[in-house]
This record gives structure tokens, C-alpha cells and sequence, in this order.
């Protein structure tokens, strides 16, 4: 079983680090730490994906000295999903700090648990 | 006012637990005003009790401990999951299928792009990609309600002015570094099918070579160049044209008509298709997004 | 295992130790900075997996946009605190 961790530590490595991100996502309660941890979670599964295209002793998927055949190159796919997800987990990063700003602004904290409190006795007041 | 006698050690653990919720601490270039600082921080600190009492109430308590198991139960779902892989590496793994190979060995004659991985984001899976580039635009729109609501248009808060006022370091730098980054930011935008690359990196870097000018010289001297209506145009019209330039393709290629947009010779720069000029167009939607959350979180507007 | 597989082991567990020590610094600005060492570190593992599209553009929008982002979110913060901050102080100088 170690042998075959050892051997996959790329996956292993992904692994760990989602676990990091959800357990900073689940338990601290500051929501920039949030955002870091879902980053930290995208990023983990990227690296997951990458690690499925890789063949070992293979060069990248750019075609040189025209050899097209496709026992020479690593498997360009994963890349190309990577690629698209890296770019919509920032625009995913930009849209969770701007309401960020927002909730700092009307409760001037960024305690999620404060927050849910105010907003609850804000409701309860408007009752 | 002054608060003479030293705080008790629990009154200093909690201040240290709610330092990592205090920004001031972490980026304030001046020295803390300590006085008016401490009575302000006195002031916060009373509904602190109260609602850490609320706090630890039912499964508040509970929580810490259920969310801990939760992972540690995905952690181990997810390594038996790792352990039942394949061999990692090996060239015969489910992913090299069959679809790899015909995207390698046929790749360069169907888009004529040199790199594989451009061809497949912007060629045989382009619709992938526009979806993307929606989800940009989605996202600068939603950004930009939610910090326009928060009030922007207003006078800019006295800490942007003096950063824009610039010190020397950061300007004689700006000014060296800021058209080689753009340069770079070009260069790997149009070698998207020649080499690694392409409209989303080279996208980000032009956006941060903007955003490197723009902390050190202010907006206004780019305002000239990117006003709020060349974002809002730039934008549209890329993705406009990007829609266009694909359901064209699509039409063409689905009736086996000629299109207009040949594959040249794969290697050259003028090659591959539509591959360059979709290329840009992603750039040009992924630079003046970056610039405009940028924007948008500094002063509010674009 | 040659230097390039010690060479990945190193960015393995440097990008796991800077995943565990962002999650857990205290401050904030200390926090973002190890991210952002965190997505360098990425993009060099990329490097190696032969996905250099990824690599670079890991390092243009991870290390880079992403980082620039939550800094000035940051600064964001610390005005709209300030501001508050201002509001109080000029109240109680009323009272």
C-alpha cells in the first residue's frame, strides 16, 4: 500500500491538499481564509487532472521536427480543461471578494458566524 | 481614557484571536495612533462576549469536531480512491485513449496549430471556451454591480491618491518593466499556436502589465486608453466576434464548404486558421477583464 | 530517482507545507504572500507534468492576478475600516 502511495504522490500530493482546503473551508471562520482554501481546493484538482495526462519519459504536446505521431507527447486534453478551469477560479475568486467587500461593509467584520448573527437580528428587528 | 494597567492574559489571547480579523494591522504603512486606536478597539470588543456566548451554544459546539471527521473521512475515501489508480505515468492508462491519439497525430493537419493543446481549446472544443469567456464576462458584470452598488464613482479614499503619488523606486521600475511585460504579454498571445501560451496567459499578463502602470502612475494617463467605453466595447465586440468566427466555422465545416480562414503553413505565424484571431480575441477579453476587476475594486468604476 | 524526481519531491511538500501555512497563519497579508508562493510553486510542478500552457498561465493568473486581487481587497478592507473607524472617533468627540 505505501509502495503504490509513494508511486502516486503526485494524486496523493492533490489529495492532501484538497483536504487542506475543504478543512480551512469548513472551519475557520474568517471569509478571505475561505476564499484562500478554495483556492487552495482548485488548485488541488487541477493538479489531480494534470497528473492523469502525464506519461512518463514523453515531451509536451508541441509538435516538433514534424512528428505527429502521438506515442511522443503527453496527453494534451487535461491540459486544455485545466487551462479553462485556472481562468474561470479567478473570475470565480473575484466575484467572492467583491461580496466580501459588500458584507464587510455593512457589518464591518469578516467573521462568518458574527455575520450570520447580525443578519439574524436584523430580521428579527425588521419582525 | 488611557488604559494604564496591563491587559489580562485572556483579554490578550482574545485581542490575538481577533488580530486575524484586523486588516489594519497587517498593511498599515503609518505607525498605529495608539491612543484613539485602542479606545476604538475598546469599543468593539464588548459585542464580542455576548456573541461568542451565543456562539458555543448546540451544534455550534458540535461543529468544530463534526467538520474535523467529515475530512478525515473524505481524506480517506478519496487516498483508497488514489490507491485503486492506476499506475501512475504508465502509457496504456484509460485517459490515452483514442481520442488523445487522433488529437495528436491529426491535430496539425485538421488546425494546422503546431500546439496541440491550442488547437484542441480553440479548435475542436472552441464552444468550451467561449462558455468561458461568457463566464468572464459574467463575472466582471457581476463584480461590477456589487461594487457599484457599494458606492463607487466617489471621490477615491485619500490611501489610493498616495499610492498613486508613486515613490521613485516604484516608478523608475514601472517604467523599465511595464512595456516589456506588455511586449511579452503580446508575443505570447500571437505564438498561442506556435508555442505554450495563448490568449488566456498572454490575457493575464497584458492585464497585469496594466495594472502595474496603473499603481504607479494612477489612472488617468490611462484613462486615454482604456476608458469604461473601450472595456464595455472591447469586451462585447470580442466576444461577439469570437461567436461569430466560430458559428461561421461551424456552418462551414458542417456543410463541407471552404472557409475563408485557410490553415497555411503549420510553423508560420500567420497559420492555423482562426486559431490566431481567436487567440486575441480571448486576450483581449481576458486583459481588460483583469484590468477592470482591478479597477473596479480599487475606485469602484472601470 | 534522478535529480528531476527528488526536484518534484521537494515542490510536493513545499506546496503541501505552504497549503497548511496558509490556511493557518494568523495574519492575513502573511497568509496571502505564502499563497502566492504556493501558485509558483504550482506552476514549476507544472513545468515538470510537460504542461507548460498551464505553467505559464498558472503564473500570469494564480501568482499574479489572483494575488493582485486579494491585496488590494485587502487594502479595500483596511479603508473601509479606517473610514469607520474615523466615524466613530468623530462621534464620540461630538458626544
Amino acid at each position: 500500500m505505501l509502495q503504490s502511495l509513494w508511486e502516486n504522490r503526485i494524486p496523493v500530493a492533490a489529495v492532501v491538499l484538497f483536504a487542506v482546503g475543504f478543512t480551512t473551508l469548513l472551519l475557520h471562520r474568517n471569509l478571505f481564509k475561505k476564499i484562500i482554501g478554495l483556492n487552495i481546493m482548485d488548485t488541488a484538482a487541477y493538479l489531480f487532472l494534470t497528473s492523469l495526462g502525464y506519461i512518463s519519459g514523453r515531451k509536451p504536446p508541441i509538435i516538433t521536427d514534424g512528428v505527429t505521431d502521438a506515442s511522443a507527447y503527453v496527453n494534451p486534453l487535461p491540459a486544455g480543461l485545466v487551462l479553462t478551469g485556472i481562468v474561470v477560479s479567478v473570475s470565480v475568486t473575484a466575484l467572492m471578494l467583491a461580496l466580501t467587500v459588500r458584507l464587510y461593509e455593512r457589518y464591518h467584520t469578516l467573521d462568518l458566524d458574527k455575520i450570520y448573527l447580525m443578519a439574524k437580528d436584523e430580521e428579527e428587528e425588521k419582525k | 481614557m488611557k488604559k494604564q494597567t496591563k491587559p489580562k492574559l485572556s483579554e490578550r489571547l482574545r485581542a490575538w484571536d481577533a488580530g486575524s480579523f484586523d486588516l489594519t494591522a497587517s498593511i498599515d504603512p503609518d505607525p498605529p495612533v495608539p491612543t484613539v486606536e485602542h479606545d476604538v478597539r475598546q469599543e468593539d470588543l464588548p459585542p464580542l462576549v455576548s456573541l461568542s456566548e451565543r456562539e458555543t451554544r448546540g451544534f455550534r459546539r458540535l461543529y468544530p469536531v463534526l467538520a474535523a471527521a467529515l475530512s478525515a473521512v473524505l481524506v480517506a475515501f478519496l487516498l483508497s480512491a488514489v490507491l485503486a489508480l492506476p499506475p501512475y505515468g504508465a502509457a496504456d492508462n484509460p485517459p490515452h485513449n483514442e481520442v488523445m491519439e487522433r488529437y495528436v497525430s491529426q491535430g496539425l493537419d485538421e488546425t494546422g496549430a503546431v500546439n496541440t493543446v491550442a488547437g484542441v481549446i480553440l479548435d475542436y472544443r472552441a464552444f468550451d471556451t467561449l462558455g468561458e469567456s461568457h463566464v468572464l464576462y459574467t463575472a466582471a458584470t457581476a463584480v461590477m454591480i456589487l461594487l457599484l452598488a457599494a458606492g463607487g464613482g466617489r471621490e477615491e479614499p485619500p490611501s489610493v491618491r498616495r499610492i498613486m503619488e508613486g515613490d521613485p523606486i516604484l516608478r523608475g521600475t514601472a517604467r523599465v518593466q511595464v512595456p516589456v511585460i506588455l511586449l511579452f504579454g503580446v508575443y505570447v498571445i500571437l505564438n498561442g499556436h506556435l508555442g505554450p501560451g495563448g490568449g488566456f496567459a498572454g490575457g493575464a499578463i497584458l492585464g497585469g502589465g496594466l495594472i502595474l502602470y496603473v499603481i504607479a502612475f494612477g489612472f488617468e494617463p490611462l484613462e486615454r486608453i482604456v476608458s469604461g467605453r473601450v472595456f464595455r466595447v472591447g469586451i462585447a465586440s470580442a466576444l461577439c466576434f469570437y461567436s461569430a468566427a466560430k458559428c461561421y466555422s461551424f456552418f462551414c465545416g458542417a456543410n463541407h464548404l471552404e472557409t475563408i480562414f485557410r490553415n497555411g503553413t503549420p510553423g508560420a505565424i500567420l497559420s492555423a486558421g482562426l486559431i490566431l484571431p481567436l487567440n486575441v480575441a480571448v486576450g483581449l477579453i481576458v486583459a481588460l477583464t483583469m484590468y477592470g476587476f482591478y479597477s473596479m475594486f480599487q475606485r469602484g468604476r472601470v | 530517482m534522478n535529480g528531476l524526481d527528488l526536484f518534484q519531491l521537494l515542490l510536493l511538500a513545499g506546496i503541501v507545507v505552504c497549503g497548511i501555512a496558509a490556511c493557518q497563519s494568523k495574519n492575513l497579508l502573511v497568509c496571502l504572500i505564502i499563497f502566492m508562493a504556493y501558485s509558483v510553486m504550482m506552476s514549476v510542478i507544472w513545468v515538470l507534468l510537460q504542461a507548460p500552457d498551464l505553467a505559464i498561465t498558472e503564473a500570469a493568473v494564480g501568482a499574479g492576478i489572483s494575488s493582485i486581487l486579494l491585496f488590494i481587497t485587502l487594502k479595500k478592507l483596511r479603508d473601509i475600516r479606517k473610514k469607520v473607524r474615523h466615524e466613530e472617533t468623530d462621534e464620540t468627540e461630538a458626544l
